[in-house]
């Protein structure tokens, strides 16, 4: 599976990175790299092996569904590049 | 005062040698005198330090202090920390001061520890140098042309360098065992789940795991006994009792068995770093250890299977940083994909950008079964050989590293081979293994260090066996000429 630049491009808009031609030339070589090295798992046959995506394989504790935090409003507000009147503001989205 | 270890700063402190205001005082000087050669901190927090070293005093006068009350120490800059800027080496987030602490900030700080700063690490504890600091790159104690490793090569580095008495890691891939190898520290990853991740930046997931970095397996035992337990807020947590790792350290070695798997002594490995390794080994065997030869067959899969797992978490971890709510946002952007986009092709770094690209495509449609499932399968068999191995051994050892320190720059061209050096580390995290690297014989002025690794929650193990080697050896006493 090799990556042209167009595949690059691709990627960068689902990860929503801007990137120029020169950036994604780069990446080209870099990403190809990577993916040469993450090849070497075409070799092993996985016929019937679980997927493991917990190392302990214990399932999701779930908590009741009770209001556990307090109201930080301003605090976390104030992080904000941009807000007005306890929102946060973001470019014109509706027309 | 610099050289002592925990136990060391907790007598004088109650024999009244020295305050804690005077301890945190001189390590705030050493900090001012060296860390421009090093780099290692990103912030001090020299007001805050000096408040709780004075709560400390009190703590200690009024006889309700811990072995931590009064100590000296940083914190890895991934740690939330509520008033104190957390980066996490990026600038992203070079503008964030966090709402809240970390669950290990505020653990520590109920022991009475003192937090004289937060450390510098990779951006996002993305990388095996250091290098990769929005801050710039951090410099080995031992060699300031060289790395200290990474990410928490910070952490590292100010405690090699004696500038902490001891730092908190995070490790993803071995960023904390890698860079304590190539500074000569004892550092431990505990096993997924014994230290609450909430309030720790996430990098990857499932792999994630904070603990200490410290000079000596006891500095780190009384850590961890801080640090570990139960925590309701991450969900990943484990829900069993904190062992006692403390009363342990001094229990016998004789007839441990120990497991030198044969993939990590084949090519690859520096000939003169392999028999520091044996002359460490050795030591072992005088102390009534018995040696096994075991095979951890899949060991060449770890990297390339970690090179999806961990960027494939990545890029949906990292996709919180839009510019929106938090963190870096874009200049006068011309509507809401720009603003996104550029605040993030801004923020990020290089190499966040490619793990994020990779992990991107690993999980796009259409090769989702080829990459991101087939990883998790492989990661399956390779935990299956440590479970095979764990029937025969009780620990297993071998090299942190394939070679020693490396040059400033020396890697960075090349992603691949920098993904290399973290060839015997990575395969504890996918699996979930406690391990610990602790300092042995160096090869030419450079650290080396010895990787132990532990069956599951058996993180007491683990320590008593890198303390008595401690009680018979000196290598993790020694400090770097420069900074003594």
């Amino acid at each position: 599976m090799s990556l042209k630049t167009s595949d690059v491009e691709k990627i960068a808009h689902l990860a929503q990175l801007s990137i120029n031609d020169e950036e994604a030339e780069g990446l080209l070589g870099e990403l190809s790299g990577i993916l040469g090295l993450v090849a070497q798992m075409e070799q092993v046959d996985t016929t019937g092996v679980e997927p493991m995506a917990h190392p302990l394989h214990m399932n999701q504790r779930l908590r009741d569904d009770v209001v556990s935090e307090t109201d930080q409003r301003d605090k976390l507000l104030a992080l904000a590049p941009s807000s007005e009147a306890g929102l946060i503001l973001v470019p014109q989205v509706i027309e | 005062m610099h050289h002592k270890s925990i136990r060391q700063h907790a007598d004088s402190l109650r024999q009244g040698e020295y305050s804690s205001v005077e301890l945190t005082r001189s390590f705030l000087q050493r900090i001012k005198q060296y860390d421009g050669q090093l780099n290692s901190f990103i912030t001090v927090s020299e007001e805050q330090a000096l408040a709780s070293a004075k709560a400390a005093d009190e703590r200690l006068a009024a006889g309700d202090a811990s072995l931590l009350t009064g100590i000296p120490f940083a914190h890895k800059d991934i740690f939330c920390t509520d008033g104190v800027r957390t980066s996490c080496g990026s600038r992203m987030l070079d503008n964030f001061i966090a709402p809240y602490n970390a669950a290990v900030v505020d653990r520590l700080a109920e022991a009475g520890i003192v937090n004289l700063g937060k450390t510098n690490m990779d951006e996002f504890a993305m990388g095996s140098s250091s290098e990769t600091s929005f801050y710039g790159a951090v410099r080995n104690p031992w060699n300031t042309d060289c790395v200290p490793g990474g990410s928490s090569g910070g952490s590292a580095a100010a405690v090699a360098a004696g500038l902490a008495v001891a730092a908190s890691g995070t490790d993803t891939g071995g960023s904390i065992r890698q860079p304590a190898a190539l500074c000569g520290i004892s550092g431990l990853k505990p096993t997924y789940g014994r230290v609450s991740r909430w309030g720790m930046i996430a990098f990857a997931s499932s792999l994630d795991q904070g603990g200490p970095m410290a000079r000596s397996a006891e500095d780190v035992a009384i850590l961890l006994q801080a640090m570990a337990g139960f925590d309701a807020r991450d969900s990943t947590s484990a829900q069993r009792d904190v062992d006692d790792y403390v009363s342990p350290l001094q229990d016998s070695l004789q007839g441990l068995k120990i497991g030198l798997p044969k993939e990590y002594f084949s090519a690859g490995l520096d000939a003169q770093l392999q028999a520091s390794i044996m002359q460490a080994i050795d030591e072992y065997k005088r102390l009534g250890a018995e040696i096994v030869e075991i095979s951890l067959p899949n060991t060449a899969l770890a990297v390339p299977t970690y090179y999806v797992v961990a960027p494939a978490e990545c890029s949906s971890n990292l996709a919180r940083f839009d510019g929106v709510r938090y963190g870096h946002r874009c200049e006068d952007p011309a509507d809401l994909e720009d603003l996104y986009k550029r605040s993030r092709a801004e923020g990020f770094g290089d190499e966040v950008k490619r793990r994020i690209m990779i992990g991107t495509y690993a999980l796009s449609a259409g090769y989702y079964d080829a990459y991101y499932l087939k990883a998790q399968q492989i990661r399956h068999l390779i935990s299956d050989d440590f479970r095979k191995a764990f029937e025969q051994v009780d620990v297993i050892m071998g090299p942190t590293t394939p070679t020693t320190t490396f040059g400033l720059g020396e890697k960075t061209n090349d992603p691949v081979t920098m993904y290399l050096s973290d060839v015997y580390t990575i395969a504890v995290n996918l699996a979930g293994l406690p391990a610990m690297s602790i300092p042995v014989a160096p090869v030419d002025g450079k650290p080396v260090g010895l990787q132990l690794i532990g069956n599951y929650f058996n993180e007491a193990r683990l320590l008593n066996i890198a303390h008595g080697f401690q009680q018979v050896t000196d290598w993790h006493q020694q400090m770097p000429a420069q900074f003594n």
